[in-house]
Order: structure tokens, then sequence, then C-alpha cells
């Protein structure tokens, strides 16, 4: 089921003319090009790949910065995407084109070590001779500082990902006084850092690979940095950040490449990331060759165009992300798992995918693992001639039929259903398409838009009694709980709060415990735990807590003078893989 | 025998109305204007009974008949990466989407006439809001002068000075989330009163102006001050003498403010802040083609075209008001 890249995407081969007059002055006008590439090899900077394509700014564009450099602090893609290049973790994810599905690998760390003690201890061992951009080396000292600074600086992610290091709760109360002294031991001698962790965890590694868990040096100051970027370790430091305008990037002189895949060396000598230009300024002065990458999305009225004119020039890239309307579990009508049933049974997806560009950039989706997702398996239970116990193989068309006959047996018709949802164009008409349902189903219903940065507290809280609200999460690492236990466990349902991820408030003791399983068995073997992680995204289909929308992939206009680009499932774009062409070079 | 023919003179409103039907340009206006307020009215027959469609319900997943065949409503474009939909196009067929479909796979030539009918509506309300507001206020500004005057004046010098569309936007963002609220009455945010009263108190002081002026110049003539004279009751001067000398004033004025309350409500709705989702207007059809101007021109063509016919025909109404009415040569008499 997983979309390829499209081989019209593929670069085509330079067609030489045949023109005679111009074989005989091949070897002069070839000259230059020799000339070039030695000049080129003798002012080659120090860990930069020998390469005739190594050189040049790279020229990005984005709406807006995004706020703080620090990496442990920072939660937004564009920050994320950019210090991918900036800095390093004990792990990371492959910094190479690949399935969508794949799991941490070793960065700063020789290789990932055995689990220990049931799953709850691991002793790594830290590589040698690996520099932050200041020229002092790594020291697992310094990792143990990290580590504490996730707690001492207040991480978004201190608590969920990393509180069961042995002393994380401690250092969740009181970060001041955080130490991690039981949690995470540095040995200078044997250059090994131990963690204990309070109970098994499948997902350590991806967690460690996640941005907030980057090596930084121990002097770093306990708090947010701002707009200062601490040090790193990766191919580029930044040299300059003014967030109302724009930020650069120079070669780090201190990198050394240590694993092509973690943390490849760079080609590009400078990158340039410009702020202020909207998405649709954006795509003009792309195509105009202004710009080379974008940050946001092609905006869907410039996609017809831009495939048109620049079909050469785009890439599609796959996302974990997935988008769906969660059913409020505690109010009627969705309190009965006939009607969350009927919804499901009703909305035409094809219609959600054309409002989400068609089927080239959008696909249907029938439950709450995107499709690439560890543990994902195809299966669609709410289709014509489907159910939860015998599902279709992927989504064919509505069963308003069946759906009135759920509606009917609820005897819950006519009640009100207001649906929320973020105020922009295409979520609106994802919701008119779900209030049309509604209203065949019999319900009268309506629509409430809110502006978008709200909206998405706003549905979480269970004070506001929201019946529906449309949203989407994307994933931080590959992994089947961060879409099911982050977004349906009991433990992520907190009443009367802003902050509580389970908007359908959906609680399943018993669904639970088959997360847990699945992620005590992944521990030890990931197909067996995939297994058991597909079967409980059947199982909460089966409740019908939610009505999984779609999923999308990402349109990115690149200049002509761009090649060389690909993409990953987690950083999308590695910006030091990015290699300009020479003639692009004259703006 | 037949004897001598009493003969009476034609009345002021019966010479006016003898005058505007001599004035060609007006009354093509006026015949536009019918047939625009009728094409509008028919609106459910059409998509019902013609088009055989809900202009109202999101179908961007469905088709049409054309030519025996079915064509999808949303097509994939054909370039290399099928990137982009595109709604059908204008057919030019009453009966399949004769101007095409919106980015919601609705019919625009449907939406079109049902957006006739509440641009209309809105408009030609506001605008007969405005003027009984206005000609209240410019009355008794004029009328009685002095006190009332100074502060129904003020108010207005007040309302004047906010640039109109500022003043409209304004009003419109406060009432769009919660509606309004007058006491024990509360009108939801999408009831189209809202926008007939923001549109009506907007124009308010351009209206009621000139009718205090035409009011003041009355207050001293001739058959006011004998009738001041003689005792008669100031409500009685102001129904029986005044009222009847200003009405020429007020009808000249109505088409003007109805072009004008015509375009404000596009504007107000084409920003979102007008005529709410799911009921459709011309501004809000408009609204609807902004993002398919280049693919889809006809969606917010259509709709602009039906605005500029209405206005260019209420102002050509309105001159033709103006000329058969004397307003002009009555108002330089009368200051």
């Amino acid at each position: 089921m997983r979309c390829g890249v499209p081989r019209s995407l593929r670069r085509r081969p330079v067609q030489l003319s045949g023109w005679a007059p111009l074989k005989a002055l091949l070897p002069v006008a070839c000259l230059p090009l020799f000339l070039g590439a030695s000049l080129h090899a003798a002012a080659l900077a120090p860990g930069a790949p020998d390469s005739p394509e190594t050189g040049g700014t790279l020229r990005l564009t984005a709406s807006s910065s995004g706020g703080t450099l620090d990496p442990q602090i920072s939660y937004v893609h564009i920050t994320y995407q950019m210090e991918a290049i900036v800095y390093d973790g004990l792990t990371t994810f492959a910094k190479t084109p690949g399935p969508m599905d794949r799991h941490a690998i070793p960065d700063l760390v020789e290789a990932l070590p055995a689990p220990e003690d049931g799953g709850k201890t691991y002793v790594f061992h830290l590589r040698h001779g690996i520099r932050f951009s200041n020229g002092r080396e790594v020291t697992p000292d310094d990792v143990a500082a990290s580590m504490r600074r996730i707690f001492r600086a207040n991480s978004p992610t201190a608590g969920p990902y990393y509180s069961h290091i042995v002393g994380g709760t401690e250092c969740l109360h009181d970060a001041e006084h955080c130490t991690l002294s039981g949690g995470v031991i540095p040995d200078d001698t044997a250059w090994t850092i131990t963690f204990h962790l309070t109970h098994p965890d499948s997902e350590f590694f991806d967690r460690l690979a996640f941005q907030h868990a980057s090596i930084l040096p121990a002097d770093t100051p306990p708090h947010d940095t701002g707009n200062t970027a601490p040090l790193g370790t990766g191919p580029y430091r930044i040299a300059s950040y003014e967030p109302n305008s724009g930020l650069v990037m120079e070669r780090n002189p201190y990198f050394r490449q240590w694993d092509a895949e973690a943390q490849p060396a760079g080609y590009p000598d400078e990158i340039r990331y410009a702020f202020g230009l909207d998405p649709e300024a954006a795509v003009t002065a792309i195509e105009n060759n202004q710009y080379d990458w974008m940050l946001e999305n092609v905006p869907l009225d410039r996609q017809a165009e831009i495939g048109s004119r620049f079909s050469d020039r785009v890439r599609l890239i796959d996302q974990m992300v997935i988008y769906y309307a969660a059913l409020n579990v505690n109010l009627p009508p969705f309190n009965d798992v006939r009607v969350r049933q009927a919804l499901n049974y009703a909305l035409n997806r094809k219609a959600v995918v054309i409002y989400n560009g068609g089927p080239a950039v959008s696909l249907a989706a029938c439950q709450m693992l995107p499709t690439g997702a560890p543990g994902f398996e195809p299966g669609c239970a709410y289709t014509k001639g489907a159910s939860p116990e015998h599902p279709a193989p992927e989504w064919k068309e509505p069963d308003l039929a069946l759906a009135k006959k759920l509606v009917a047996e609820s005897g819950t018709a006519g009640q009100k259903v207001v649906i929320v949802t973020p105020q922009s164009g295409g979520s609106d008409a994802i919701a008119n398409e779900i209030r049309s349902t509604l209203t065949d189903l019999g319900y009268v219903a309506s629509v409430r838009p809110i502006t978008p940065v709200i909206e998405f507290s706003y549905i979480q809280n269970s004070d506001n009694n929201v019946q529906v609200g449309l949203t989407g999460w994307s994933a931080d690492y590959p992994s089947a709980s961060s879409f099911l236990q982050t977004l349906f466990s009991c433990a992520t349902f907190i009443p009367h709060s802003d902050n509580s991820i389970n908007a359908s408030q959906f609680c399943d003791h018993k669904f639970d415990a088959l997360m847990d399983r699945a992620a005590e068995v992944s521990l030890t073997d990931r197909k067996a735990g995939d297994a058991l992680w597909a079967e409980a995204s059947r199982a909460l289909m089966a409740q019908a807590p939610a009505v999984p929308l779609d999923q999308t992939r990402r349109v990115a206009l690149m200049s002509s003078r761009l090649h060389g680009a690909f993409d990953t499932p987690i950083y999308e774009a590695i910006f030091s893989q990015m290699k300009l062409r020479r003639a692009g070079d004259q703006p | 025998m037949n004897g001598p023919v009493d003969t009476a003179p034609p009345g002021p409103w019966q010479t006016a109305f003898r005058a505007l039907g001599g004035n060609r340009s007006a009354m093509m206006a006026l015949a536009v204007l019918v047939l625009i307020v009728v094409l509008s009215l028919i609106a459910p027959f059409y998509a019902h009974d013609i088009a055989h469609t809900d202009p109202f319900r999101a179908n961007v997943a469905g088709s049409f008949m054309l030519d025996g065949r079915a064509v999808d409503i949303m097509q994939a474009n054909d370039n290399p990466l099928h990137l982009g939909m595109t709604p059908a196009g204008p057919t030019w067929r009453p009966s399949a989407y004769m101007l095409g479909s919106d980015s919601q796979g609705r019919d625009v030539a449907a939406r079109l006439l049902y957006g006739g009918r509440i641009s209309l509506l809105i408009s030609f309300s506001a605008a007969v809001l405005c003027i009984v507001i206005a000609s209240i206020v410019g009355i008794l500004a004029g009328f009685f002068g002095g006190f009332v005057d100074m502060v129904l004046s003020r108010l207005m010098d007040i309302m004047w000075a906010v640039p109109v569309y500022l003043f409209a936007i304004s009003l419109s963002i406060v009432t769009i989330s919660d509606g309004l609220k007058i006491g024990p009455f509360t009108i939801e945010a999408d009831n189209l009163l809202i926008p007939i009263a923001i549109i009506a108190l907007v124009y308010m002081p351009y209206a009621a102006r000139p009718i205090r002026g035409r009011v003041m110049a009355l207050r001293n003539a001739d058959f006011v001050m004998a009738a001041r004279s003689l005792g008669v009751p100031r409500w009685r001067i102001l129904l029986v003498d005044i009222l009847p000398n200003v009405a020429s004033s007020i009808v000249v004025l109505a088409p003007l403010m109805a072009a004008l309350a015509l375009l404000t409500e596009s504007a107000l709705s084409f920003l979102s802040i007008g005529v709410q989702t799911p009921t459709a207007s011309w501004g809000t059809i408009i609204q609807d083609g902004e993002g398919l101007i280049y693919s889809r021109p006809m969606v917010a063509i259509a709709p602009g075209l039906a605005i500029v016919i209405v206005v260019v025909a209420l102002n050509v109404l309105g001159d033709g008001l103006r000329d058969a009415l004397d307003v002009r040569e009555t108002s330089k008499r009368g200051t």
C-alpha cells in the first residue's frame, strides 16, 4: 500500500546533442570544468564530501521561524528538520532514503546495546573523537548532563518520553535539583553511559533519537537558550539567527563523518533560511529559482499549476500523519458505539480525499495507524460489505443503508451534533461533509469553526463538551504506540485539562492491556510486537472512538538548481544532502 | 351635447411617474432589475426541477450526466503527477452544471440564483431600514434644530468619521461569533438581520444628512410658517407639511442606498463576516471562486457580473428617479 516515488520524479539523464561542430569544441569547453574541479578540491572544507557537487549556498524559505533554537525545548517541525544536521543524539533516525517504519540506529554510540536486567538497563559505548563545534570532544559527562538538562530545562517531552529513567519522576517534581544519579551513570574510563529504567521500554532507542535528547556540552545553561543555539556535533552550526528575518548555517569545522547513515557530511557550504514569505509567494519564488526549497506544503490551489509546469521539480513526500475526527465517547449520541460505527460507515472518504488534494496526495484512512507505520496491516472495517470482524482490504464506498440501520437501532436520530473544526478551507470543507453525512443519518448537525491556534487545545478539554473534533496527529518517531497509546489510552485522558491528547475521552482497560502486551513483546520480538499492535488497531476500530479520515503526502517544490534531494519519514528533507547545480548558482 | 370636460392637472407623483416612464434608460434598468428578481425567486424551481441538484450540499464525490455519460464533478488534472483536482467547468446547459461547479461540487448556476435571493433581500432590506432610520433622524434634527440637532448631528459626525467599510467590518466581527443580544432578545450569528442592521447603520448618516438639510430649508418655508402661526401642532406639521415634501428626496436615495448595500454585503460576505455558510450570497460565491480564479474563473465571474449589473441598474434607475422627481431643482429652490 505504500506509495512509491513516481517514476516521473526521478531525474532524467541529460541528452547530449549530436551537433558535430560542438564535438570539436569539447576539449576546450571542458577545460574550465577540469580547472574548476581542481580548484574545488583545493578549497574543500574540512569534513565536506569530496565531490564536485560540494559547495554553494542552499536557500530555504518559510512563512515564519520556529521560535527558540534550543533543541531540547523546540517542538516544531521547522526546527526539528533544520537541527537534524546540527545536533546528534546517542541514537538517531537514518538520514538516507528508505521505508517509513525504520527504527533508531546508533549515532554518537558505537552500537545499540543489548537490553540487560529484563530490558531495564542499557550500557552505551560512546564513540571516540566526536567533537562539538568549538573543538571539544564529546564525553560521557556531556551525555549525562544532557539527559539531566531535559528535566532542568523543562523539555516538553520530559514526562512522556524520559520520566521512566530512574530518578526521572523526582526530576519532574524538582527539576532544579535533578541529578538522575541512579538513572544515567557516565564512566569516563570505560567511555560508557549506563541507563537504568524503572520499567522496560521497547521504544527507548527511538526516544533517545528524538531531538529533545540531543547531546549538548555539559556547561549548556539549564534553561531555554532562545535565539542562541547551543553547540552541536553535526556537520553544520548555526552562525546567526534573527527570528523575524532569517537564519544562517555554516559548516562545523570540527565535523568528521563517522557514519554516513546516521550523520552524513553535508554538500552545501552554507544554508540560509529566510522567514516571512507566505506559501503562495514562496511557490512563485521557487518557480523563479529565487529559493531552493520551502518549508510549507504547496497550497492546494497551486498544485495543478506546478504539476503541469514543474513536475520534474516536485517531490511527493510520504508522511506518518493521520487526520481524524475524534468522537466523544462520553457524550450523546457518540456514547453509543453503534452511532460511532454508523458515522464510520457513512462518511464518504472519497470526498475527504478530494478535499485534501485528490488521490495523488491523499489516501483514504480506515484505521488510526497510518500506512507504513510499524504494526500497520491493511484492512478497512467500515466500508460497504465489511465489518470489524470481516474487514475489507481497503476502503471502497460508504454504506449509508447500514449506517442508517445502526442509528435507528440506537434511537438517537434527531439529536443535535456540533462539529468543531480548525478554521481553514480544507478542514471547513471536511467538517461540512461530516455535517451533511450526519444530516443524512437523521441528526441536526452544525459546524463550529475555531481559530486553528486554539482548536487543538479546545477539543481536548472535557469542559468544552465537544462532540466531534477534527484534528490530525503526526508521530515524533515511527511507532504504533505514538498513535494508539498516545491518542486512546486511559492515561492520556485527563478530565478538565487542555492537555488531554485523548480527545475522544476513550478509556478501555482491556485495550490498554493489549497495548501494554504489544509494547512488552516488541522489546524482544519486533515482528510479534507489530502483530499485536495490528490487533490493537483492529480492536480500537471495533470501538470506533474516531473516524479516520485520510493520510496525506507533502507536496514539495524545488528550484531547478537543486538535485539529489530525498525524503525521510521523520525529517522529510535532509538539507545537508541537497546538492546544487553549478550552472544555477547565478541568481 | 357634451358639456366641458373637467380635466384636473396631474399631481406631482403622477407627473413624476410619467416622466420616469419616458426615460428609456431608467425603464431598461427597471426591467433588468425585475428580471433578476424573478430569476432569483425561481431559484428553488431551477435547482429542483431543471438542474436536479442541491446547491447547499457538498458533492465532490458525485457525478452528473452529460450527453448520456457520467462526468465526475471533481476531476483529477492530467499533469504528469495528477496533482490538483479541478471542478467541472461550465457546460452551458441548464440541466447539467450550466456554469460549472465550485470547489465543493455545488452547481454554481443554482447557487447564483439562490445567492441573488439573499443578496437582494439584504440590500433592499438594508436600504429600506437605512432610509427609515435616516428619515427619522434627519427630520427630527432638521425640524427641531437646537439641542436635538446638535446631539443627532454630532452622533452622525462621529459615525461619518469612521471609514464605512472599517465600521462595517468592525461591527460584523463583533457580532459574528456570538450574535447580537439586545435585552431579552438574541439574534443568532447566522441571522440575516445582523448584516441588514449593520449595513443600514453604517450608511445612515449618508442618507440622514441630505434629508436634514432639506427639512431645515422647509422649516422656514412660507407654508410651514403659516401653519405654525395658525397654531397647527408640530406633529401635524411634520406629517402633513414636511414629510410629503422630503418624500421625493427619500425615494431618490433608495436605489442608491440599495446599490451601496449590495456592494457592502458582498464585501462582508467575501471576507466571511457577512452571510454565513451554508447560506449563499453573491459575496460568498465570489469567495468560493477565489481559489479557482485560474482554473474555473466562472465561479467568481458570474456573481461578480450579477453584482455589477444590479448596481449599474440601480444607479441608472436612481438617476431616472432624480430627474423625474426633479429633486435637484427643488433642492436648489429650497436652499
